[in-house]
């Protein structure tokens, strides 16, 4: 017994060096093949305040260019609305409406690593939850992973975890939407088979296949493509319609027929065939 | 004296891990490069401290810019590892001189405490990358960013250590 207790006295050093290693590499290691922490990220309140402080002084020096992607933005919806033909009264039903959408803005954006995550100043009190999609004026731009109750941690789309349904525009050929870490302001589309008649140039839209999004948010064009033989499907390069460098609004879109979607497809794979 | 030097290292804590996170982690040199500053910590902190102490320090810092970066705890682990090897470092360094009492960072030569701070950054990055992307196939891309990213902190540790340099301790 006395030995034992010299010899963990002797190393305690190097005992110490090594639970602390394995904390780390545990914490590390279950994140990359789950999701991210469910208590260690940016959403918590320390955080969270801090990123929110330093983010609304610095908001301040981008304040007119944020002014002119909002008004260009309400110009093309206007157009939309006035090009219309709608009878004289809009009424908007209540229990029609599928898609809710919460304004938020990021306070802290990342896409230099390999697993991104932003973080925005809204969180379960403004009713944003886990799986909801993220979209900008432009285009997609993520997943809510985590919430607290004021903030919550956005899945980037730039995050080698990420695969999100998308297809391009006006045809009905899905694949999915992943990134291989080389450039951040391109994302791979994958699975799309060879028999479809792909062009640069061409317009990517979210899936309809997703609960997360609602069907034709634009992602981005098509930069270059090739045709993998042993997979008879194409990799397809995405320029993004998003520069990712620079986000500031963004909007959440919360789908309340999401819990129904899941609870049936939870049902039709947990039958006995 | 004590309480000086405990009240110093702790305010250091703070602003190192302020400054690496809301200026150094949105640089993003070329794209990519963000340099890791908060090393410094493990470069100025007292020699003559207890080891268990400077163990759960390093971690404590590395696990706070993890919690700002979402990296859930890379920097903790590249950290910790730094400040169990730091002793190794510096008698590889110092040499023999770093043993006796009298030993102040201050009184060494611009080459020891250069190598002192490169030996940091260098493996703290290499441990740091080889978790993040933590494939063997991709040791390539683990020696890349390793080199790059470690020249960038390199040089603006050297600039902040020149900057704030300590006279007294």
């Amino acid at each position: 017994m006395q030995q034992i207790i010299n010899f963990i006295l002797r190393y305690k050093n190097f005992l110490l060096y090594l639970v602390l290693l394995a904390i780390s590499l545990a914490l590390t290691i279950q994140s990359h093949s789950y999701h991210q922490s469910k208590f260690f990220n940016s959403s918590n309140w320390l955080t969270g305040n801090i990123y929110k402080t330093t983010s609304n002084i610095t908001t301040y020096f981008g304040l007119g260019e944020e002014n002119r992607k909002l008004v260009e933005e309400n110009k093309r919806l206007r157009t939309i609305l006035f090009n219309q033909k709608t009878k004289d009264t809009i009424t908007i039903d209540t229990s029609n409406i599928h898609y809710k959408v919460i304004a938020s803005q990021v306070i802290k954006n990342s896409y230099g690593l390999p697993r991104n995550y932003i973080t925005i100043n809204k969180g379960s009190k403004h009713g944003i939850g886990p799986d909801m999609g993220v979209i900008t004026v432009n285009g997609i731009l993520g997943i809510i992973e985590n919430t607290s109750k004021n903030f919550a941690t956005v899945q980037s789309i730039l995050n080698t975890r990420s695969r999100i349904n998308a297809k391009i525009k006006n045809t009905n050929h899905y694949g999915s939407l992943i990134w291989n870490q080389k450039d951040f302001n391109t994302v791979q589309l994958t699975d799309i088979e060879r028999l479809v008649p792909v062009k640069i140039g061409d317009t990517v839209v979210t899936g309809a296949s997703s609960s997360i999004f609602p069907e034709n948010i634009p992602i981005g064009t098509i930069k270059s493509f090739e045709l993998i033989n042993t997979q008879n499907a194409y990799s397809i390069d995405i320029k993004l319609f998003n520069d990712m460098s620079s986000i500031k609004s963004i909007y959440v879109i919360d789908n309340t027929q999401r819990e129904e979607i899941k609870q049936l497809e939870a049902k039709t794979n947990n039958d006995p065939q | 004296m004590i309480r000086n030097s405990y009240f110093i290292n702790v305010i250091r804590f703070v602003l190192l891990i302020l400054v690496q996170v809301l200026i150094f982690n949105k640089l993003n040199f070329f794209g990519y490069i963000n340099p890791m500053v908060y090393i410094l910590f493990l470069y100025w902190y007292p020699i003559k401290k207890k080891r268990p102490a400077f163990l759960l320090t390093s971690f404590l810092l590395g696990f706070a810019v993890d919690l700002f970066s979402d990296t859930v705890a890379l920097h903790a682990a590249a950290t910790v590892t730094i400040a169990y090897l730091r002793p190794t470092i510096m008698r590889f360094c110092f040499g023999v001189n770093y043993e006796f009492q009298s030993f102040k960072l201050t009184n060494t030569t611009r080459a020891q405490q250069f190598t002192f701070l490169a030996l940091l950054i260098i493996i703290h990055h290499l441990v740091f990358f080889t978790i993040e992307i933590f494939s063997f196939a991709n040791t390539l891309l683990i020696l890349k960013k390793t080199m790059f990213f470690s020249m960038a902190t390199l040089i603006l540790c050297l600039l902040l250590s020149s900057l704030f340099s300590v006279k007294k301790e």
